[in-house]
């Protein structure tokens, strides 16, 4: 009988830890140690891409990629039929920009309107990182110059004459997975404007962001504010655009209404003539192409 | 009946004497997608893992965003939309092992792991070889596998099917010390 019982308890020990369910604690302890540990992270994906709309965002191509991106404006849609409701009529800009690291990109671009070209640069001076710094803060800077011909009542028309520069100060926070805003005071200095009244230096305030419908949508808003009594000979309105982002793979593609006709700073910020009341809207879009030039390892 | 107590006794507390765990905070997994137009590769080094020898448990947790890729724009992808890092951050398995680790000798055992492996949120059961190796009082697990991202809920457009292997390659590499 007592070997009996020492058999069946040996059998016991012997299952003892095999019968044991599959411990949790293990797990709990890990994530314990995790939390214990936190690492700060460098926030990515504030926007999608390198505009909300007209606005360059706090984003720039990474280290070794180059950015080709295609802006355009239909006209006007109070244009009416006949001018199928500004689909006959057209601006356009060619962008290319390259990303030298991770924190600075250049570029250069060139708009039909006024037949300008520009050149740029992006600078990632902080990036936003959870525990850390709330906001990421780019300083995206922009020489603009004109090539559009002399005309008779401007002969003076230098090289000179016809730059301008635009210096705008991104600060953006990406609130949540779906909601990044943005906060971008502007100043345009153009070498010449069209009478003494109107103001070399101008400056305007710009709000925007974004706002996630799916994973790989979104719906973007931005508004430039233009303060008075700095661009006074021609009438100008604030310019407001409304767009959507849709993404896929190395591609954004932005579908946009905006009552600016110009895309680069000192059209769209200074120089917007058209007005939503009276149906001065632009529809256009925005095509962005990412090309990696990274080695393989 | 003095022998049949210690036999009890030694029923008891079997699983504690022989209890030892073996535990790491920067273990190692990769995973690799390879076609013919486009390689990926991703790469978390910051994997916690703990081997539990006397139960033969073992568990691993990591934060997903801790994946590097080699291109920017994919981890900024993989975060944004296939693996939602802002919703699920953590990637964890619990489970247990088959097979003899004796730990005063060196040498490698084959096991066969079986548990719950959740990502994005998904649990499944996974059942995958692997090997661990006692070296110098350490242990060594090694585990190579597939997942596919159907499974765990993560959909692929289209548009990259072609860009992304249908089951993704796993290697899983942790060094524990004892604790």
């Amino acid at each position: 009988m007592r070997k009996i019982l020492i058999t069946t308890a040996f059998i016991f020990s012997l299952f003892a830890a095999p019968v044991m369910a599959q411990d949790s604690s293990l797990l709990s302890m890990l994530n314990d140690s995790l939390s214990s540990h936190p690492t700060s992270d460098v926030v990515s994906g504030t926007f999608k891409a390198t505009q909300i709309i007209n606005t360059p965002t706090v984003e720039a191509p990474a280290k070794k990629t180059l950015q080709f991106l295609i802006m355009h404006r239909f006209g006007e849609l109070s244009d009416g039929a006949y001018e199928l409701f500004g689909l006959d009529n057209a601006e356009i800009r060619f962008g290319l920009d390259y990303g030298i690291s991770d924190h600075l990109s250049i570029g250069v671009g060139r708009s039909s309107l006024d037949k300008t070209y520009d050149a740029n640069f992006k600078l990632k001076l902080l990036r936003q990182t959870t525990g850390k710094i709330p906001v990421s803060v780019s300083l995206y800077e922009l020489l603009s110059y004109t090539t559009a011909p002399r005309t008779s009542d401007k002969p003076f028309l230098t090289p000179r004459f016809r730059t301008a520069y635009t210096s705008q100060l991104l600060i953006a926070r990406k609130f949540s997975s779906k909601l990044s805003l943005q906060l971008s005071p502007s100043l345009i200095h153009f070498n010449m404007v069209p009478t003494a009244k109107d103001k070399n230096d101008v400056f305007a305030m710009g709000i925007g962001g974004r706002m996630k419908v799916t994973k790989r949508m979104s719906i973007n808003a931005e508004y430039n504010y233009l303060p008075g009594d700095q661009v006074v000979s021609s009438k100008v309105y604030k310019s407001l655009s409304f767009g959507m982002d849709i993404e896929t793979g190395g591609h954004v593609f932005q579908l946009i209404f905006t009552n600016s006709r110009g895309m680069i700073g000192p059209y769209y910020l200074a120089k917007t003539t058209g007005t939503w009341a009276d149906g001065n809207i632009y529809f256009g879009f925005n095509i962005s192409r990412a090309f990696n030039f990274k080695r393989k390892e | 009946m003095k022998t049949l107590t210690w036999v009890f006794l030694l029923t008891i507390f079997s699983g504690s004497v022989y209890s030892q765990t073996f535990i790491t905070r920067n273990g190692y997994i990769g995973f690799f997608s390879k076609t013919p137009l486009e390689d990926i590769k991703a790469e978390n080094r910051q994997v916690y893992a703990v081997i539990d020898v006397g139960k033969k448990n073992l568990a691993f947790t990591c934060l997903v965003k801790g994946f590097l890729f080699q291109k920017q724009l994919m981890q900024e992808h993989f975060n944004e939309n296939y693996i939602e890092s802002d919703k699920y951050p953590k990637a964890d398995f619990l489970g247990a092992y088959t097979g003899d680790v004796t730990t005063n000798k060196d040498g490698t055992y084959p096991v066969q792991i079986k548990g719950k492996l959740t990502l994005h949120g998904v649990t499944q059961n996974i059942d995958v070889p692997a090997t661990i190796e006692v070296k110098g009082g350490k242990l060594i697990g090694t585990s190579n596998f597939k997942l596919t991202p159907g499974d765990f809920n993560i959909t692929i457009p289209a548009l990259v099917r072609e860009k992304i292997e249908k089951q993704i390659d796993v290697r899983v590499l942790v060094e524990c010390n004892p604790k």
